[in-house]
C-alpha cells in the first residue's frame, strides 16, 4: 500500500517536473494531463531553463532517485522557488529510506493539503542558510535552520552528526551544498 | 432673435472649443493618441526584439539598449575607466587601456559596427573606434566585454572608423586630422603638402577576431570624415568622405569652406591587398600598442609593436579615386545593393549620390578630370546618380530600410527625412527634438537591413526631460518606418553623446551569451579553484593573497602578518558556478576601485596598506541572503614587526 502511494507521489512529482520542462520550451502539448499545477505557482527562478550552471540543491533533489519522497514533500509544501534561491542554502535531505522509517502515516498525514504549514515547518528545519562542507561543520556546536529552530551538531567517532543524523554523502550544489542525511529530523518544540 | 443669435454663437463657440480642444489633444498627446505606446510596451519578463549598441561619445563606453523599449541593459566599458566593473583598475583590464602615450584611461568613442558574414550581420563582436587616442576596440557579444584593443600609428582623430567589411576582412580606421608622417616637429604652418592622412585596413582574424593592420594607405593632407564599405557589387571598394581638401590648419569654418566641391575618395582594397600580399609597400617604423583579453586566463597582454606596412596609393595605379562631392560631406553611406554612394554634405542644401556602376565606366573610359597629388579626380556628371533637391538643412548621415528608402538626418532643419532611391524624391519628413546627428536602423551597415524602426541621436535635448541642471543627457528617438509615413513612437535619455550606433535582432546574440566561465577552464596564473588551496604567500615586500568566495564567505577571512609598506595582492576566484551570481570585494583605503567577479573567474586589486591596525574588507555586490555577513579583517603591523604570516577561515565558531 505504502509502495503503491509512493508510486503515485513518485510519478505526480516527475508529471510536474516535465510539465515545467515543456511550459519552457513554450509550445505545451495537448497531451499535458489535466492535473498539473496551475502555471500562476511555476513563475520564478525554480523554472528558469539553465543548463550552463552548477544544478541547484533543488534539483539536485529532483535528480536523485533517493529522494522522491522529499521531493514531492517540497512540491506539496510549495518551496521550489526558496530552493532554488542565491541562497546559500545547506539542505539536509533525507533518503526514501529515513522517510519510510518514521511511524506509519507519518509521511500520507503530512501531504494532505490542511497540512501544509507543518509539513514547510518539518522541511525547513532541514535547511540553513549556509554552505559548509561536511568536515567544516565539525566546528559547529549547533545550527540556526530555516524554520527559527536550531539542531544540534555532535562529533561522534570523528564524524558530525546533525541531529543525531549520519551525513552519508554531500553533493555541492550551485548555490550551496546537498548533505544526505539517514534520518528525518523532527523539530522539537 | 437675440436669443437664436447668442445660441448660435454659444453652440458655434462650443463646437470651436471642442474641435480645436480635439486638435490640440491630437498633437500634444502624442504616443497616447495612437498605438505609439503599444508599440514600444515590452511586458514585464518578456524581451525586446532588437539589441542596439549605441556609442557613448565622450563617455568612452558603449551602451546596450533592447528596441523598441528603449531599456538600457548595460553599459560596456572600452576606453575608459569604469569603477562598476573595475575596468582598467583590476591588475587583470589594466593592459587594455595600454598606448604609445602610456596609460591612457579616456577616449572619445564613435561609431559601433556589427562584424558580418556574407553581407549580413552576424552578431559575433562589436567594433568602436577611440577618437582622440587612435584606437580600435573589439567587443565579443558572448561576453559583452571588450577583449581587443589595437591602437592606430599615423593617425589623429580616428574619425572614419570603425566600419566593417561585408565578410569581416576588415574593420577601417581612416583619420580625421592630418598630420606629418611619421611624426617631426616642424611650423604648423607648413601643414600644405606636408602632412598626411593614413587610412587603416585592419584585418579580423576569422575565428577569434583578432586584428592586425594590414597595411595603411597614406594619403594627401585632408581631413578624412566617415567611411562606410562597398556592398555586394561594389564589395572590395571603401569610400571615405573627406573636407578641409583646402588643407587649412587655422581657423577650418571659414578656411575648409572655401572649395564648393571637396572629395569621396574611393578606395579598391581588393587591389592594394593583392599588391601588399604580393610584397608590395613598405615596413615603416612605428610604435604601438596592441591589447588582447584572454577569456581563459581571465587577464589582458599590452604588446608594443615596431612597424607598420605603408602603402603610397600612386604606388598602386587604380586602387584610389577622388569623387567630387559638394561643400565637405560628412557620412558616406553605401546603400544595401552597393550601387549607390551617398555623400552627406554638411553645407549643402542637396544630398548628392555617386553610382558605383558610372564609376567604374568613368574609370574604365579613363574620364579623368585632373588629379590631387597625383590621385586621379573623376567627372562629378560622370559619376553622380543623382540629387535629392533641397530635402533640407545639414545633412549628416543616411541609413537604409532595404525596401528602396533611404532616411537622412538633417541637423539644422532638425529632422530625419524619408526619399526613394533612384527617383529621389522625398517622401516624408518627420522633426527630431533636438538637432540630429546620426540615426540607426538595425542591420543598416549591411545588405539587409531590419527596415523597422529609425533610431535618431539627437545632439541637443534642453526640455525633452525633468531639467537636471546646466547637463542634460543626450536623447534618442525611435521611430517606427513600418508604412509609408514615420511615426514617432518613443524618446529615451542615452549615455554621453551618441555619434552612431548598430542593432541586430535580438535572437543572433541571445543564445551565445555566456552565463558563467567554467572553473576548469580557468588559467589565470594566480587563480585558486577550491578552499583548500587557499593561501597568503609573501615574497620580499610583496604579498600574494590567494583567495575564493563563496556564498557566504571568503576563504581566508582572517589574515595577519601583513607589514606597511607592502604591496598586497589579492587575487580572488569566484567558486560560484551558477548564472548572475557575481561577488565584489574592497577593502578600506584601497586606491582603486572594488572587484567584481563573475562566478568562474580570478580577478586581482592592489592594496598598499600605509596605516597600522586591523582592517576590513566585505563584499561589495549583495550576493545572498548572507551578504552583509560576507567579509574579513586583514592584521597590519609595523614594517619592522615579526608578526608571522598566518591566515584562517571559521577557526573560532561559538
Amino acid at each position: 500500500m505504502k509502495t503503491l502511494k509512493q508510486t503515485v507521489l513518485t510519478l505526480l512529482c516527475i508529471i510536474a517536473f516535465t510539465a515545467c520542462k515543456n511550459e519552457n520550451k513554450e509550445i505545451p502539448t495537448s497531451s499535458k494531463p489535466e492535473q498539473v499545477t496551475p502555471a500562476t505557482e511555476k513563475t520564478g527562478q525554480a523554472f528558469i531553463k539553465d543548463d550552463e550552471g552548477k544544478p541547484t540543491v533543488l534539483h539536485i533533489a529532483i535528480d536523485s532517485k533517493d529522494h522522491t519522497t522529499l521531493v514531492a514533500a517540497v512540491q506539496a509544501a510549495s518551496l521550489e522557488n526558496a530552493l532554488v534561491n542565491a541562497g546559500p542554502l545547506m539542505v539536509f535531505a533525507p533518503t526514501n529510506e529515513a522517510f519510510a522509517s518514521l511511524p506509519e502515516g507519518t509521511v500520507e498525514n503530512l501531504l494532505k493539503p490542511e497540512n501544509k504549514d507543518a509539513l514547510a515547518n518539518i522541511l525547513k528545519y532541514h535547511v540553513t542558510p549556509g554552505n559548509y562542507s561536511k568536515d567544516f561543520l565539525k566546528k559547529f556546536k549547533k545550527l540556526g535552520q530555516a524554520n527559527n529552530g536550531y539542531v544540534k551538531v555532535e562529533v561522534v567517532d570523528g564524524e558530525p552528526l546533525i541531529g543525531g543524523a549520519k551525513i552519508i554523502a554531500s553533493i555541492p550544489a550551485g548555490n550551496g551544498i546537498v548533505h544526505v542525511i539517514d534520518k528525518v529530523l523532527l523539530p522539537t518544540e | 432673435m437675440r436669443n437664436i443669435l447668442k445660441s448660435t454663437v454659444a453652440l458655434l463657440s462650443v463646437l470651436v472649443a471642442f474641435t480645436s480642444c480635439d486638435t490640440a489633444s491630437k498633437s500634444n498627446s502624442g504616443a497616447l493618441s495612437s498605438s505609439a505606446a503599444e508599440k514600444v510596451y515590452v511586458a514585464p519578463g518578456e524581451h525586446d526584439e532588437f539589441y542596439a549598441f549605441i556609442s557613448g561619445g565622450f563617455s568612452g563606453q558603449l551602451s546596450v539598449y533592447g528596441l523598441p523599449s528603449g531599456r538600457l541593459f548595460k553599459v560596456i566599458p572600452v576606453f575608459s575607466l569604469d569603477a562598476e566593473k573595475a575596468y582598467g583598475y583590476n591588475e587583470e583590464t589594466k593592459p587594455m587601456l595600454n598606448t604609445s602615450h602610456g596609460f591612457v584611461p579616456w577616449d572619445d568613442s564613435h561609431h559601433p559596427d556589427i562584424s558580418q558574414t556574407n553581407g549580413e550581420i552576424d552578431g559575433r563582436w562589436v567594433f568602436i573606434n577611440g577618437n582622440n587616442t587612435p584606437r580600435i576596440a573589439k567587443i565579443d557579444l558572448s561576453t559583452f566585454e571588450t577583449t581587443e584593443i589595437i591602437e592606430v600609428p599615423n593617425s589623429a582623430g580616428n574619425h572614419s572608423s570603425s566600419f566593417v567589411t561585408e565578410n569581416s576582412e576588415y574593420v577601417v580606421a581612416g583619420t580625421r586630422f592630418s598630420i606629418p608622417i611619421p611624426q617631426k616637429d616642424m611650423p604648423i604652418k607648413d601643414y600644405k603638402s606636408n602632412f598626411k592622412g593614413a587610412l587603416s585596413f585592419i584585418s579580423i582574424d576569422p575565428k577569434h577576431g583578432h586584428m592586425d593592420i594590414k597595411f595603411q594607405l597614406i594619403m594627401p593632407g585632408f581631413d578624412y570624415d566617415l567611411s562606410h564599405p562597398g556592398r555586394g557589387k561594389s564589395h572590395g571598394w571603401f569610400f571615405f568622405t573627406t573636407y578641409n581638401t583646402e588643407e587649412a590648419s587655422t581657423l577650418l569654418e571659414v578656411n575648409a569652406s572655401q572649395n564648393d566641391k571637396d572629395f569621396i575618395a574611393a578606395v579598391n582594397w581588393k587591389k592594394i591587398e593583392d599588391y601588399v600580399n604580393n610584397g608590395g609597400g613598405t615596413m615603416m617604423p612605428a610604435n604601438y600598442a596592441h591589447n588582447v583579453y584572454d577569456e581563459a586566463t581571465h587577464s589582458a597582454t599590452s604588446t608594443m609593436k615596431k612597424e607598420v606596412r605603408v602603402v603610397n596609393p600612386l604606388d598602386v595605379p587604380g586602387a584610389v579615386y577622388f569623387l567630387p562631392t559638394p561643400k565637405s560631406p560628412h557620412g558616406c553611406d553605401v546603400d544595401p545593393s552597393g550601387e549607390y554612394i551617398v555623400g552627406n554634405g554638411k553645407l549643402s542644401a542637396n544630398l548628392t549620390v555617386h553610382s558605383f556602376t558610372k564609376m567604374l565606366a568613368a574609370i574604365e573610359n579613363n574620364k579623368v578630370a585632373g588629379d590631387a597629388y597625383g590621385i586621379p579626380i573623376l567627372n562629378f556628371e560622370d559619376v553622380l546618380a543623382g540629387v535629392v533637391e533641397q530635402p533640407g538643412l545639414g545633412p549628416l548621415h543616411t541609413e537604409f530600410d532595404g525596401k528602396g528608402n533611404a532616411y537622412t538626418t538633417f541637423f539644422i532643419s532638425s529632422e530625419v527625412v524619408k526619399w526613394k532611391l533612384g527617383t529621389w524624391e522625398v517622401v516624408d519628413r518627420q522633426p527630431c527634438f533636438y538637432s540630429v546627428g546620426h540615426l540607426m536602423i538595425p542591420g543598416g551597415n549591411s545588405q539587409k537591413p531590419f527596415g523597422k524602426y529609425v533610431l535618431a541621436m539627437n545632439k541637443i535635448t534642453k526640455d525633452r526631460y525633468l531639467p537636471t541642471g546646466p547637463e542634460v543627457t543626450q536623447s534618442a528617438q525611435l521611430y517606427d518606418i513600418s508604412g509609408e509615413k514615420m511615426e514617432l513612437l518613443l524618446d529615451f535619455p542615452t549615455v554621453g553623446e551618441p555619434h552612431y550606433a548598430a542593432g541586430c535582432p535580438a535572437d543572433l546574440i541571445k543564445p551565445r551569451s555566456k552565463k558563467l566561465f567554467k572553473l576548469e577552464d580557468n588559467k589565470h596564473p594566480y587563480a585558486t579553484l577550491n578552499e583548500a588551496d587557499t593561501k597568503v604567500v609573501r615574497d620580499g615586500k610583496t604579498v600574494h593573497i590567494y583567495m575564493t568566495t563563496i556564498r557566504s564567505h571568503f576563504a581566508p577571512d582572517n589574515i595577519e602578518g601583513v607589514k606597511v609598506g607592502d604591496k598586497v595582492y589579492f587575487h580572488i576566484t569566484n567558486l560560484e558556478q551558477d548564472y548572475d551570481v557575481p561577488h565584489g570585494v574592497s577593502i578600506i583605503g584601497a586606491n582603486t576601485s572594488e572587484l567584481l567577479i563573475m562566478p568562474g573567474q580570478t580577478e586581482t586589486f592592489l592594496w598598499e596598506p600605509k596605516q597600522i591596525g586591523v582592517w576590513p574588507f566585505y563584499c561589495t555586490d549583495f550576493c545572498s541572503a548572507l551578504h552583509q555577513e560576507m567579509q574579513g579583517y586583514v592584521r597590519v603591523s609595523p614594517a619592522n614587526s615579526n608578526t608571522p604570516l598566518k591566515w584562517s577561515l571559521g577557526e573560532d565558531i561559538e
